[in-house]
C-alpha cells in the first residue's frame, strides 16, 4: 500500500517534470526561436537537468521563468544543449575515406561547395580545409560552416584550441593519411594553438538551423557528423530531406560513425558510397 | 571483461530480454568488443547505430567514445556530450535513461570497475522500482565500482558472479 502510494507520487513527479520540460522548450521557441522541441528526449533531459542544477534552480519551471525574462540565460542554456566535444580528424578512417574515395570524384568539378553542418567549435571544418589544401582542392572550394549556436560559430571562426588537445589532433591527422605536418597550420602561444587565418579565407560562417531553416546552396559534399543523433526520428527525416535538397546530383553526404540512413524515410534517396564510414551519395532516378 | 565473459555466455539463445552493456575502454577501433563477445555468446551481439530499435535477445555494446541512452520508444540514442565520471560511454548515462524508459521492468547490474561510474545510475534505477544488482566487491577484480554502488544503493542485491548470472536467468523467467 505504502509502496503503491509512493509509486503514485513518484509517477506524478516524473509526469510533472515531463510537462515542465515541454513548457520550457515551448518558451525557448516562442521567445527566442530556438527549436529543441523535437530533440531526442533522453539526452536532452539529462542536459536540461545539468543546466537547471548548475544554475542553482529548483525546478524547470523556475528555469523557464528566468529564461523568459532574462535573455542572458539563453546563451548559457544553449551552451548546455549544444555542447559538443570534438577533435580534428575525429575518426581518422572517415577522413581517409574522404581523401581516397570521395576526393577523386570531387577533382572532376571546376568549382566545389562543401557544407559542414553543425560545425560547433570548428574542429571538423579545419580538418576538411586542411585535407582539401593537401589535395590541392582548396582554391576551387567554398566551405560553408553553420551552427545554431553563435558562441560556437565565434569559436570556430577563432580556431584556437588548448595545446593539450593537439597531440590527439596530430595523431588523427597522420592516421587520416595527412600529407603534411599539422604544425604547419597553427602557431602556439600561452598554452593554446591558433590555426592560421589563411585556412578561413574560403570559409563562410553562418547561423543556420537544420530544424527550422531551409535548403542551403547546391553542395557537392555535406558533412554532418554526430549532430542528428540529438534529433528524434521525425526531425532526423527533416534534416536528411534538407540535405537531399541541398546536394548537387551525385553529391556526397557524410555522417558520424554510428549514424545510419537505414531508419530514415529518405533511405532510398541515397546510395551507400563507403558503407563502413557512413558516406552516402545522392541517388537520382 | 573477465566478469562479462563469465556472465554473457550463460544467457541462452532464447533469452527474452534485451541486454545493454557499457564497458569502459579507451576510444579506439569500432566493434572490437562486440565481435569478441559475438564469438562467445548465444545471443546476437553488436554495437548499435543511433535510433536502432532495441530488440529482445540482443546484446548491445555501447560504441567506444559514445554515450548510449534508451529512449521511451525503446530505441537507442547515442551522444557525444562530455564524459561523465571521466567515462564515455558512462554507465550512469545508460542507467538513468533506461530507468526513465523501463521503470520497474528494468534490471541493472554493476560489475567490477575502477571508478564510481554506475552508482548514481543504479540509484535512479532503484528509485524507479527496478531491480538493482551488484557484483560482490569481495570477489571483484576491481572492487571500487561495486562498492561505490552499494554505498549509494544499500538496498541493491550484492551477489557473487555466478549467483548474479543465475539471478539474470531467473528474472527473465
Amino acid at each position: 500500500m505504502v509502496k503503491e502510494r509512493m509509486d503514485a507520487e513518484k509517477m506524478d513527479g516524473e509526469q510533472i517534470e515531463d510537462i515542465e520540460i515541454r513548457l520550457l522548450l515551448e518558451a525557448l521557441f516562442r521567445r527566442y526561436h530556438y527549436d529543441f522541441r523535437n530533440y531526442a528526449q533522453a539526452s536532452l533531459k539529462r542536459r536540461l537537468r545539468q543546466a537547471r542544477d548548475q544554475m542553482g534552480l529548483p525546478t524547470f519551471s523556475a528555469l523557464q521563468d528566468r529564461l523568459l525574462r532574462d535573455p542572458a540565460t539563453v546563451s548559457r542554456l544553449l551552451g548546455f544543449l549544444t555542447v559538443q566535444v570534438s577533435e580534428l580528424f575525429r575518426d581518422p578512417a572517415y577522413f581517409r575515406a574522404i581523401r581516397e574515395k570521395v576526393v577523386p570524384h570531387l577533382r572532376t568539378y571546376p568549382s566545389l561547395k562543401v557544407w559542414i553542418a553543425g560545425c560547433s567549435s570548428g574542429e571538423e571544418l579545419y580538418s576538411f580545409v586542411i585535407l582539401f589544401r593537401e589535395e590541392g582542392l582548396e582554391d576551387r572550394t567554398l566551405f560553408y560552416a553553420t551552427d545554431i549556436n553563435q558562441d560556437a560559430l565565434d569559436a570556430a571562426a577563432r580556431g584556437i584550441y588548448p595545446l593539450d588537445r593537439l597531440r590527439t589532433f596530430t595523431e588523427n591527422h597522420q592516421l587520416s593519411g595527412g600529407k603534411s605536418s599539422l604544425s604547419d597550420y597553427y602557431s602556439t602561444a600561452y598554452g593554446h594553438a591558433a590555426f592560421d587565418k589563411s585556412l578561413r579565407e574560403r570559409v563562410v560562417f553562418s547561423d543556420h538551423s537544420l530544424v527550422t531553416d531551409a535548403v542551403f546552396a547546391e553542395m557537392h559534399l555535406i558533412s554532418c557528423r554526430n549532430v542528428m543523433i540529438y534529433f528524434d526520428r521525425g526531425l532526423q527525416d527533416r534534416a536528411v530531406g534538407l540535405f537531399r535538397g541541398s546536394l548537387a546530383r551525385k553529391g556526397f553526404l557524410g555522417l558520424g560513425a554510428k549514424e545510419s540512413l537505414r531508419f530514415s524515410q529518405y533511405a532510398g534517396s541515397f546510395g551507400e558510397f563507403v558503407r563502413e564510414e557512413k558516406i552516402y551519395q545522392r541517388r537520382d532516378p | 571483461m573477465q566478469a562479462l565473459s563469465r556472465l554473457l555466455p550463460i544467457l541462452p539463445g532464447d533469452y527474452p530480454l534485451p541486454v545493454l552493456v557499457v564497458v569502459h575502454v579507451r576510444p579506439g577501433r569500432r566493434n572490437v568488443l562486440a565481435s569478441l563477445f559475438a564469438a562467445k555468446c548465444n545471443l546476437e551481439v553488436r554495437e548499435p547505430d543511433d535510433k536502432e530499435p532495441i530488440a529482445p535477445g540482443t546484446i548491445l555494446f555501447a560504441p567506444p567514445d559514445y554515450h548510449m541512452l534508451v529512449e521511451t520508444d525503446r530505441t537507442v540514442s547515442l551522444s557525444v556530450e562530455g564524459p561523465v565520471q571521466f567515462s564515455r560511454p558512462s554507465i550512469d548515462v545508460l542507467f538513468e535513461s533506461a530507468a526513465d524508459a523501463y521503470g520497474s521492468g528494468l534490471v541493472g547490474a554493476v560489475l567490477t570497475g575502477a571508478n564510481h561510474d554506475g552508482a548514481e545510475g543504479l540509484r535512479a534505477l532503484f528509485e524507479a522500482g527496478g531491480t538493482a544488482l551488484v557484483e560482490n566487491p569481495a570477489g571483484a577484480a576491481y572492487p571500487v565500482m561495486p562498492r561505490a554502488a552499494l554505498t549509494l544503493v544499500p538496498g541493491a542485491e550484492s551477489l557473487p558472479l555466478d549467483a548474479l548470472a543465475q539471478r539474470l536467468l531467473d528474472l527473465a523467467g
